[in-house]
Parts: structure tokens; sequence; C-alpha cells
């Protein structure tokens, strides 16, 4: 375990809000600009930072944020880019917020899972989201990172039997992401009528934080959820944001969305 | 010998690296298809439509005049080509679509390269009256439009992808994220031995009923089991089945021949056995053509159903370990094999099949007199007929200029 996550939870939760896990994708439109777009979500209001890592083929993925990943691949992003020349600036930015890395499995791979969790801990990374990366594959992967004090986040889903997610939240590190929809990332207008209870459950069962993610872009969706999860992650509409309107627009979308988890 | 080490491992190869919405999905189907296997009454029924529906068993034949020419082992031809829409696809299809109705499956999606398996897809749904839906990278729906109309013809819709390459990795990885938000009523039909775990084993065993026969049939033809057997590989359905009945055996020669494209050294091909690095694409850990970086670098074949930077990863394993010879043909030999093989034995292959037919001459060198070197024709060329002529007129023979 890091810790780190766990404390930007209890500062949220003692200020009595939800946290916000605010989505940006490094290298869109160029590494040094997507650093301006973290530090302008923390300006807004985040709690923690995925930083997003681009891949070629983004299975889990919508629209908003395929056309990211291009562009930043476009810009000559790539892993060892953003642990060298986008992390440690956000870090010296924002100190306080612990980032986590969201990327596909193979980009992992590629580069080494023991040499990433080695060199990912020097330049400050607490966490990693492997969105392709379920709990049967992910034992091997998940000792390198325990080893190295990096957290494996899992991921639980709207498909996931009870037993199964509750399997999934009591042994979680960092924190329990639990996917709002059945389908990739994107904003969606409507929320399912059964993601509350399924938050609960989570919640019931985890020994770490949990957050609701995935179609999330508005305030009333965040007051919705902040009853029901101890946060909640927003991508698509912040890359969407800095995308069309710059970093400013993305800080006011936090700044927004944060009222909404004030509970 | 069996290549299945742990569920769903070949060696290091296979798994299932989706994401956790589909996780449920392929447990209920690894679930569904061994109670399937189990039941008696389903292999029947897939065994009544291939005979019925399908016209199998596809028969052997000789492929006199390339023999000769080639002055080697004696050739024959394993002629999938035959059977209903005119690849090995089918034997796939009707499989896995008889395993959705089973499973009580309200629709079905696929992706397709060349179109053949997306053809293959639409008439077992249009057989069943399943609604279908089949996604096709944008630069395969012109340069395959014979098979974009015979799919809209047999009441499919189909998808065209713009994102990436425009080819089959971005159809599939399209079919993938539409399968995510409809998986509890849709069952996704993959039409190679890739994939995440069950389906490099599900379509491997569907499509083994072409080994299967021919071991029968090379016995009452030639009174033994083939000394070698040469199957095209894109994503590894049609060597899966013609060559998985004979790994065990180990006199038989095995051989795979991917797409070399321009040239192994052009970077452009579809070589991901010979030059790929193991990686994860499409749920399996495998053998993927990428850079440095794990970015998966786009492929490139003549072929559509070849054009792929991944490979099954049974296929993977069968290769790494020496069981499998790996070879490559260029889009300028396949071309060329395409046209011997239309003028010597008055058929014309599939691209993708040319490639195999490519290697046909060396491969029956080698082998030498007195041996027998069975071909998986594992499709018939009308498909390609477009694109083959874009690139000019049919050379003339036997006409002195
Ligand atoms: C006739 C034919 N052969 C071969 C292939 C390649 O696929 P696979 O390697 O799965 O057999 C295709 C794919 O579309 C095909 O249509």
């Amino acid at each position: 375990m890091s810790g780190e996550i766990a404390k930007a939870f209890a500062r949220a939760e003692a200020r009595g809000e939800g946290a916000l896990v605010a989505y940006a994708m490094a290298g869109d439109p160029d590494l040094p600009r997507s650093v301006d777009v973290f530090t302008a979500l923390v300006e807004g209001g985040a709690d923690i930072v995925e930083v997003g890592v681009a891949f070629s083929d983004p299975i889990a993925d919508g629209p908003v944020i395929q056309g990211a990943a291009e562009r930043a691949l476009k810009a000559g992003s790539t892993l060892r880019r953003v642990l060298d020349e986008v992390v440690p600036e956000v870090r010296r930015r924002c100190p306080e917020t612990p980032l986590v890395i969201m990327t596909y499995v193979n980009v992992i791979m590629a580069f080494g899972e023991e040499r990433f969790a080695k060199l990912a801990k020097e330049r400050g990374v607490a966490g990693a989201i492997l969105p392709d990366l379920p709990p049967e594959e992910s034992a091997s992967l998940r000792a390198t990172f325990d080893a190295a004090g990096v957290d494996l986040v899992p991921l639980c889903a709207p498909t996931t039997p009870p037993a199964r997610a509750e399997a999934i939240a009591k042994d979680a590190r960092g924190f329990v992401y639990c996917v709002s929809v059945a389908g990739v990332t994107g904003m969606r207008a409507q929320l399912p009528p059964d993601l509350s209870q399924r938050l609960d459950l989570v919640r019931r069962a985890a020994s770490v934080p949990i957050v609701a993610g995935f179609g999330i872009s508005t305030e009333e969706q965040a007051r919705t959820l902040s009853a029901h999860a101890d946060g909640v992650v927003v991508g698509s509409a912040l890359v969407r944001a800095a995308h069309a309107e710059g970093p400013d627009a993305a800080r006011a979308l936090c700044a927004n969305i944060k009222r909404g988890l004030k509970r | 010998m069996s290549t299945q080490t742990a569920t769903g491992r070949f060696g290091r190869f296979g798994g299932r690296y989706v994401p956790e919405t589909l996780v449920p999905a392929l447990l209920e189907l690894e679930e569904a298809y061994a109670a399937a296997r189990a039941d008696p009454t389903f292999d029947a029924e897939v065994a009544r439509v291939l005979r019925e529906f399908v016209g199998r068993p596809t028969t052997l034949t000789p492929a006199r005049r390339l023999t000769e020419a080639w002055g080697g082992a004696e050739v024959w031809l394993k002629r999938e080509d035959l059977a209903h829409t005119g690849a090995h696809k089918i034997n796939n299809t009707v499989g896995q679509v008889l395993l959705a109705r089973r499973m009580g499956k309200k629709r079905i999606i696929a992706e397709t390269g060349a179109g053949q398996h997306g053809v293959a897809t639409a008439t077992a749904c249009a057989l069943f009256g399943l609604p279908c839906e089949v996604f096709m990278g944008a630069l395969d729906v012109e340069r395959q439009a014979l098979n974009v109309f015979r799919m809209r013809a047999l009441g499919a819709v189909v998808r065209p992808v713009e994102s990436g390459s425009r080819t089959l990795k971005d159809a599939m990885n399209e079919a993938m994220r539409t399968w995510v938000s409809q998986v509890s009523d849709t069952h996704y039909v993959i039409g190679s031995a890739a994939g995440p775990h069950p389906y490099p084993t599900v379509v491997r065993d569907f499509q083994s009923i072409i080994g299967t026969e021919l071991r029968t049939q090379a016995q009452a033809a030639f009174g033994k089991l083939p000394d070698a057997i040469v199957a095209c590989v894109g994503g590894g359905s049609n060597a899966m089945g013609v060559l998985h009945p004979f790994i065990a055996d180990a006199g038989v020669r095995l051989i795979g021949v991917e797409a070399g494209g321009h040239g192994l050294d052009s970077g452009q091909h579809g070589a991901s056995l010979t030059l790929g690095t193991e990686g994860v694409l499409h749920g399996s850990r495998s053998l993927v053509l990428q850079d440095a970086d794990g970015q998966i670098q786009e492929a490139h074949s003549i072929s559509a159903g070849l054009d792929y930077p991944g490979v099954g990863p049974e296929l993977a394993h069968l290769a790494k370990t020496g069981r499998m010879e790996v070879r490559t043909a260029t889009d300028d030999e396949a071309l060329a094999a395409f046209y011997e093989v239309a003028r010597m034995e008055g058929i014309l292959p599939a691209l993708e099949t040319s490639h195999a037919f490519a290697r046909g001459r060396e491969l029956a060198r080698e082998l030498g007199k007195g041996k027998y070197l069975v071909i998986n024709c594992s499709g018939r060329g009308d498909k390609d007929v477009a694109t083959i002529s874009a690139r000019g007129v049919p050379p003339a023979v036997g006409v002195k200029a």
C-alpha cells in the first residue's frame, strides 16, 4: 500500500466531501500542455489524479478517450516519457495529490512489469489501473506492484456477480473502481437504476474506499452517487473539456462536480 | 500431446485479458460450451447442419498438374472452398450460433476482415433466425465489396469501422466495445482461433472437422497420413482446424504460411509468428506486431484475412515449441500462386489461401517424390477478383507474343 491514496480519501472525508478522481490523457495535446491540464484538475478540486497513458487499441474506451489517445500517440507520448516528463512535474506542482497511472496491460508488459513498478514508485506514482487485467490474470503483476509499493486498483463491473464483487472488494489495493455502466468510457445522460445497490454491496465488503466511474459528467450525478460511494471518477467529460476549451474548462468542471460531492 | 496446459493457456500464451464486464460472459460461455460438448445431441445437431447445409465432408482433391509441375511430393487439396459460402469460416459460425441459441442469446455480433467470416455468420444467423451485426474495417468494406453485399443480402447490418488502420484489428476492437455494452443478451462470434479464453479453444474445436475428415480421407486416398500439411495463417482458424488433429502425429510436418506483405524487411506485413513479440491483443497473450513501447503496429497484406498484427495463442505456442514450421509469402508471391492454381487446377483460390499455395512448390520439392503434401484450400477467390484485377489483366498463357 502506498498509503497516499488512503490519506487523500481521508482528507476529503474530513472536509465532508466525496473524493473526486479526475482523469486526463498524458500527452494530449502534447506532454508539457497535458501537465497544465493535470494541474488544473487539482486546482479545480481533484483529490486523486488518473494519468492516462495512451494505447493504440483501447477496447475499454469510447470515442472521446480514443481520440485523446490518438492525439497523444501522435504527439509522441510513451510510458517512459510520461514517467520522465509528466509525472515528476505534476508531483512538483501538486505534491499532495496521489497519481494513478491508467493504461492497458500491454503497455506495462512491453515496458517490463518490474521495471515499471520500480520506476513508477521512484517518480511518485501511487497506483495503477489496468482495465483489461481482470483478477484471474493479475496475481503476478500485483505481487510485483505490492513489492514496489504501487497499488494495483481492481475494477468491479455491473455484470460482476455479488460473491465475485465481494471477493474483489475484500482483497483490493488503493480503492475499488466500480464501473457504473456495462459499456465503454464516455458520458451518459442516465446511470443504471441498480447502481446504488451495487455500490452499497461493494462498500460493505471493501477494505478500502470505493468509487464509481464511467459515464459520470455532472454535479447532479456526483450528488446522487456520493451517498453510496467514497468518490466518483470523471474522465471523458474532462478530456473533452480540456480538448475543446483548454485547462480552464477542465478546472471549472472539476469545481462543479466537487460541489455535487459536498455532503 | 495436448497443447493445453491450464485453463485457456497454451504454454505461456492465451488467457483472458478483458475488461471485468466481459469476464462473467466468458465464464458463462466456457460453461455452456462444456455442457454442450458433453451433450451428444449438440454434436449431432452440429454434424447434421454441416452435412445437410454446409455440404460436408469437403473433398480431398488430387492436384495432378501441380504435382507434375512442381516435381516433388504428391499434392492434394483439402477443399474448404467447396463448403457453403466458400470458405472454412462456416464450420465455426454454425457451431457458435447453435451454441448461442442454446444459451438463449437474442442477437449475434461478429468482426470480419475479408468478409468471409461476416458472410458465414450472417448465413448461420439467417438459417437460425437471429439478428446479426458485423463490424468491418472501412478499408476492408472497400476492398471486399462483394462480401459486404452478400452480408447485407443475408439480412445482416454491416458497420464500417473508421478508427485506427480501418482493418480487421479495428473491427475487432469495435466488436468488443459493442459486446461490453450488450453482453447480457448478445453472443460475440469471434471468427478466428484468437481472442480471450475460451474462444481459441471453441473455434479450434469447431474447425477441427477439417483435419478430422482429412485423416480418414488421406487413409482412403493414399493409405497413410500426409507427410506434411500446409495452411495459411491469419488469426489461425483454418490452420488450427486442419493441423490440430495431427499434433500428436510426430511424422506429420505442420506448416503455417503468414503474410509477407511487401517483404519482411519492409515493415509492411502480417508475419506475427515470424517477427512478433510477446504481448496482449484482443484478450489473449500471444505474438503480436508491436513497437518497443507496446503500441500495436498496423499489419499489411494484399489479403484482408491475413492483414492482422496478432495471431491465435495456440499457434504461437506451436510455433515457439517448434511443432509447427512457419514460413511467409509476399503479396506478389500470393498473386502469382493465385494464377498458377487457377490455370493448373481450375480453382480460383482466395488470396489468403494463395499464400499457402505460394510455398507449395518448395515444400513439394523438399519432401520429394513418394511423399504426400496436403494444402488446405481454405477458401475460394471470387471475393478477391476486384483486388486482383485492379493489379492488371491476367497474364496470357500459351500465346506467343
Ligand atoms: C479463405 C480464408 N482463408 C484464411 C483466412 C484467414 O483466417 P484464419 O487464419 O483464421 O484461417 C480467411 C479470413 O478471412 C479467409 O477468408
